[in-house]
């Protein structure tokens, strides 16, 4: 077997995988230290200070700790299930990260169904929470688990409406094609044209990432750490990985649908796409040190009261529009 | 509620909500509160309770002001202050008295204020401080007659024994009066 006979796709695949695995894990930590940063300047402390220079390797030494730690299986637990949860939480995550356009032709696999392929094994991880607190056999961790089921099933639907939005208005599933349609200047993007749309996509992305203000499945005060109490060392790690990979998925798409992706004047490509990604996780960590928790029936209500309804009306209003102009 | 307040009520949530923003976003750039504790000091601690501590008389910076009357002892709550004394000499007792000083530290009004001239100045031969039973109350503080006792500012004070937080006051008098002298 020689290096010519295998496809192309294949070793672009590969390539693309690794880099991103490697992408992901760079990212995992370097979010986590400006996460504790961001969280000490806004309350007015340095934050991690002791570990390199401004305390820049703390979160290595962190992953280091973690790293070294013993894995326990809790007492009656599913040993199985329990253990599958970390790694499923995190395995689907690389393969969101294929479809996205980093850049002109920086993407891992061509595809013209991007957003489904996205969407779809974005709904990986409430399976993966779910399993790991019914596992658990842990109170906390069940509670935990339920919640972030009800909320995922509540928040998926708005964002569904709301990507579907600019499906319509582009008339292509193809993140290419979606980025193709808007140009560099913040008037071109589809932002401009649909802001509540992006708005509904914003605030569901942090609700579906479990982030704060929506972070009921950890709610540390109320169920100590929710679905991964009962997880030590890397079981710990991995689902905290695929949380903060998350959150760079859904602003990788938001980026995508909405800020025009990688278009943008003078600088070449990537580097507008991440600063735009970096721009919307910065929004996302501020985020947390910002507002409180909600309380469940607000965080429902929230969702089945007002952006659903107004991700359909917001719906409706495209399809009428992209009708009338011959968008799609 | 109509359809409009319900859209206003929402509305102005958002608003509130874009102020929180604000409120961090602020604070984020403001220099910290905070200071590296063992590489800074705060310099701050007029207002720190410390364990008590003596205070000297104006013209002997190595005796206490204490007159050895025992009140701190008696109205101690925690009974953690021991003072030993002895009875002055007949020839002592008339240039003992003196005009009491103000408490170092606010005294409630509805406290009876303590009588214009101090009693008979006993001899002190030893003030000891049980810090590991002391709740920091400032009883002795507030009713000294003779203003003999203040809240030291000793923040980084540790130990490894008990015995450590049993301190002979007029001991530690000497050494800060050593101490200050050198440094003059």
């Amino acid at each position: 077997m020689t290096l010519e006979s295998i496809p192309d796709e294949l070793i672009r695949l590969a390539v693309a995988l690794v880099a991103l695995m490697a992408f992901i894990a760079a990212n995992g930590i370097m979010l986590l230290y400006v996460e504790r940063k961001v969280a000490g300047h806004v309350q007015r402390r340095p934050g991690p200070f002791e570990v390199g220079p401004h305390g820049l390797f703390q979160a290595l030494a962190d992953a280091g700790k973690l790293v070294g730690k013993q894995l326990s299986t809790p007492a009656g637990a599913d040993p199985l299930l329990f253990w599958i949860a970390p790694l499923m939480a995190f395995m689907p995550v690389p393969l969101m990260f294929i479809a996205v356009p980093f850049g002109q032709n920086l993407w891992g696999l061509e595809t013209n169904l991007g957003i489904v392929l996205i969407l779809s094994f974005a709904g990986f991880n409430v399976l993966a929470l779910c399993l790991a607190g019914w596992a658990s056999n842990n109170k906390w961790s069940l509670l935990g688990a339920a919640r972030a089921v009800a909320q995922a099933v509540a928040y998926e639907i708005p964002l569904l409406l709301s990507v579907l939005a600019v499906a319509l208005m582009t008339g292509s599933l193809d993140l290419r094609v979606i980025v193709a349609h808007q140009g560099g200047w913040p008037w071109q993007w589809n932002v401009a044209v649909q802001p509540l749309a992006f708005f509904i996509y914003f605030v569901c992305s942090v609700a579906e990432t479990n982030r704060a203000p929506f972070d009921l499945p950890e709610a540390e005060s109320e169920l100590t750490a929710g679905v991964h109490t009962e997880y030590s060392g890397m079981g710990n790690g991995i689902i905290f990985l695929a949380e903060y990979a998350n959150m760079l998925v859904v602003s990788c798409v938001a980026t995508v649908l909405f800020l025009g992706g990688f278009n943008g004047p003078i600088l070449p490509g990537p580097w507008w796409f991440l600063a735009k990604m970096y721009l919307l996780v910065t929004l996302i960590i501020f985020m947390r040190w910002t507002y409180p928790r909600v309380r469940f029936d607000q965080l429902l209500n929230l969702s089945w009261r007002w952006l659903t309804p107004l991700a359909l009306a917001n719906l409706l209003l495209t399809a009428f529009f992209a009708k009338l102009w011959g968008g799609a | 509620m109509g359809l409009f307040a319900v859209f206003g009520a929402a509305l102005s949530g958002l608003k509130s909500m874009t102020v929180g923003l604000k409120v961090t976003g602020t604070n984020f750039f403001k220099p910290q509160e905070t200071v590296h504790y063992p590489r800074q000091e705060v310099d701050t601690l007029s207002t720190f309770r410390g364990h008590i501590e003596l205070v000297c008389t104006d013209e002997n910076k190595l005796a206490p002001r204490c007159v050895g009357c025992g009140l701190c002892a008696e109205l101690c709550p925690s009974n953690c202050i021991r003072v030993d004394t002895r009875e002055p000499s007949p020839a002592a007792c008339d240039t003992a008295r003196h005009p009491v000083p103000t408490p170092l530290i606010a005294v409630p009004k509805f406290r009876t204020t303590p009588p214009d001239l101090a009693p008979v100045a006993r001899e002190v031969t030893g003030y000891h401080l049980t810090y590991h039973t002391c709740s920091l109350c400032g009883l002795c503080v507030q009713n000294c007659p003779a203003g003999a006792i203040r809240f030291s500012s000793n923040v980084y004070f540790a130990g490894m024994s008990r015995g450590a937080f049993e301190i002979d006051l007029i001991a530690r008098l000497r050494v800060q009066a050593d101490k200050r002298g050198r440094e003059q």
